[in-house]
């Protein structure tokens, strides 16, 4: 279980969460949605110890990763894996090098072992037989699929995804959004999605917050989110410039 | 006179902000490079000897040829000025060889190979880092288990520190040598008289020398890992951030240069 609470974090003089609490609980797929530049990467990498609040607490099954040293921490991130927006491939490497990645720092795995698992989990989003291929060769659907291949070959207990179908033709949107679901059916693992992809929301989610102004305005089941008479909830699901949140054009002088 | 009292104020308050806020953001990155420092020492025994290998590669092996060419002539135009400047002064160009030696063995191999592989390597170093920062794989190393300053600082540390040395030894030997050529074959020194004052070079002068290469390897590398690191916005931001590495570690590597050869002479090294 992961818990935020009342968590601040600021930079320079824009205040991204302004007192933020949520609870993610074990098995569920969480998904936070909420406007452009409304923090929900920042509330992700929170989560994942990548940043440090300014104020707050983030328990990670009944520990504060606040307080924690680097090497502490590094310990708890290891029951993570982070499912980057653009799938943070490192471009250096082949496909079955990256995804091979994360089970040769551990060291755990035998090399012969660690081949049958990236075949594996490269089957399992639906890429067998790319390992050699370089990520600058791949669509963007497939670096997203890698990337989410990636994640799971580390066995995470958490894991996180930093709008998984962004960029992505609405096809291969919803193929992510069914290899999501498939996969939290199949290992069972807590899932942590950021999007205001509300289609992709709805279809992934065991609940889902709503996140305003830095903090949790709305948390519930997709169903309630959808009907919700809550009048920045009923705006942001619709898709409607008319309402509560007004998007701000920023002035430059 | 009400303008006055109100630009007053202001000016002064501006121009706190400006001093402040350039002392705090100087103490910030004098703090960050320690604590850069501090973790790239604490994880070195821990190093991978592949990624090391790899770095050595590219670090020294392919440094050498850019690094024995710039102390060739260097070399060369030392022994050509010395020899021209001295005869019109002595009548005959002495001191060539001694001249060339200890210029080469104590300031101008080190610094001139440091210079170089700035430009080179650290450059490099801040390129690749800084586009990794900024398309997320550092933080995806994070999400792995793997510290990026275990995988990428330490073995780029180790190398350079490895590296910049031998380079140095070989720049300093392939200067000698260009001024050898120009030695004999343009100013008409007994190849003997040359190679004799070469022999007076002794230890201190050598370790003078490569101490120093030691300082060098460990602000190229610290500096351009940082840069990298604290990349930030995109394409000019890498652009940015490897331009001050390199400006910043050649800056450091010539003021370190003073401190390190006062103190050494101090010492009675060199």
């Amino acid at each position: 279980m992961i818990q935020f609470e009342d968590v601040h974090k600021a930079f320079g003089h824009n205040r991204v969460l302004r007192g933020c609490t949520l609870d993610v609980r074990d098995g569920e797929t969480l998904t936070i949605i909420g406007g452009s530049g409304t923090g929900k990467s920042v509330t992700l990498k929170l989560m994942l110890g990548l940043l440090k609040p300014d104020h707050g607490r983030i328990i990670v099954d009944g520990e504060d990763i606040t307080q924690m040293s680097e090497e502490e921490l590094s310990e708890v991130q290891k029951k993570f894996s982070y499912v980057f927006q653009g799938g943070a491939l490192f471009d250096s490497m082949t496909v079955g090098e990256n995804v091979a990645f994360g089970l040769q720092q551990m060291g755990k795995e035998a090399p012969e072992k660690i081949s049958e698992i990236v075949r594996e989990k490269l089957s399992v989003v639906g890429l067998q037989g790319i390992e050699m291929l370089k990520p600058s060769e791949l669509s963007g659907g497939m670096r997203k699929r890698v990337a989410i291949a990636r994640s799971i070959a580390m066995s995470p207990k958490y894991l996180f995804y930093d709008e998984p179908t962004t960029g992505l033709d609405p096809i291969m949107s919803d193929v992510i959004n069914d290899l999501i679901v498939d996969l939290h059916q199949k290992l069972q693992q807590t899932g942590v999605v950021i999007t205001h992809d509300m289609r992709s929301a709805y279809k992934i989610s065991s609940r889902i917050a709503m996140l305003y102004e830095g903090k949790i305005v709305k948390i519930d089941t997709p169903e309630a989110i959808k009907n919700s008479d809550d009048p920045l909830v009923h705006q942001f699901v619709t898709g409607s410039a008319q309402g509560p949140i007004q998007m701000k054009v920023r002035a430059y002088d | 006179m009400a303008d006055l009292d109100l630009i007053g104020p202001r000016l002064e308050q501006r121009l706190l902000n400006i001093l402040g806020g350039t002392l705090v953001s100087i103490a910030e990155a004098i703090g960050r490079l320690v604590i850069l420092t501090r973790q790239t020492l604490y994880w070195v025994k821990s190093a991978e000897r592949r990624s090391v290998f790899e770095q050595i590669v590219a670090v020294g092996v392919e440094s050498i040829p850019v690094t024995t060419l710039t102390a060739l002539f260097t070399g060369m135009v030392l022994a050509l000025q010395t020899g021209f400047s001295f005869r019109k002064v002595f009548n005959e160009p002495i001191y060539v060889g001694t001249v060339v030696g200890l210029s080469l063995t104590k300031e101008l191999g080190p610094v001139l190979t440091a210079v170089v592989i700035s430009g080179r390597v650290g450059a490099a170093i801040a390129a690749e880092l800084g586009t990794m920062k900024v398309t997320e794989q550092i933080d995806a190393l994070y999400t792995l288990g793997t510290n990026p300053v275990k995988y990428l600082s330490v073995p780029r540390f180790i190398a350079c520190l490895f590296s910049i040395p031998i380079l140095t030894m070989m720049a300093i030997f392939t200067g000698i040598m260009g001024g050898l050529l120009i030695a004999v074959y343009r100013l008409g020194i007994p190849m003997t008289i040359y190679m004799n004052e070469i022999k007076q070079i002794g230890w201190k002068e050598c370790t003078h020398g490569i101490t120093k290469s030691f300082f060098f390897a460990a602000i190229i590398v610290i500096v351009s890992c940082y840069k990298g690191f604290t990349c930030e916005g995109g394409a000019e931001g890498v652009g940015k951030s490897t331009t001050s590495a390199v400006v910043l570690s050649m800056v450091l590597i010539l003021v370190m240069d003073y401190f390190l050869s006062a103190v050494l002479v101090s010492f009675g090294i060199g």
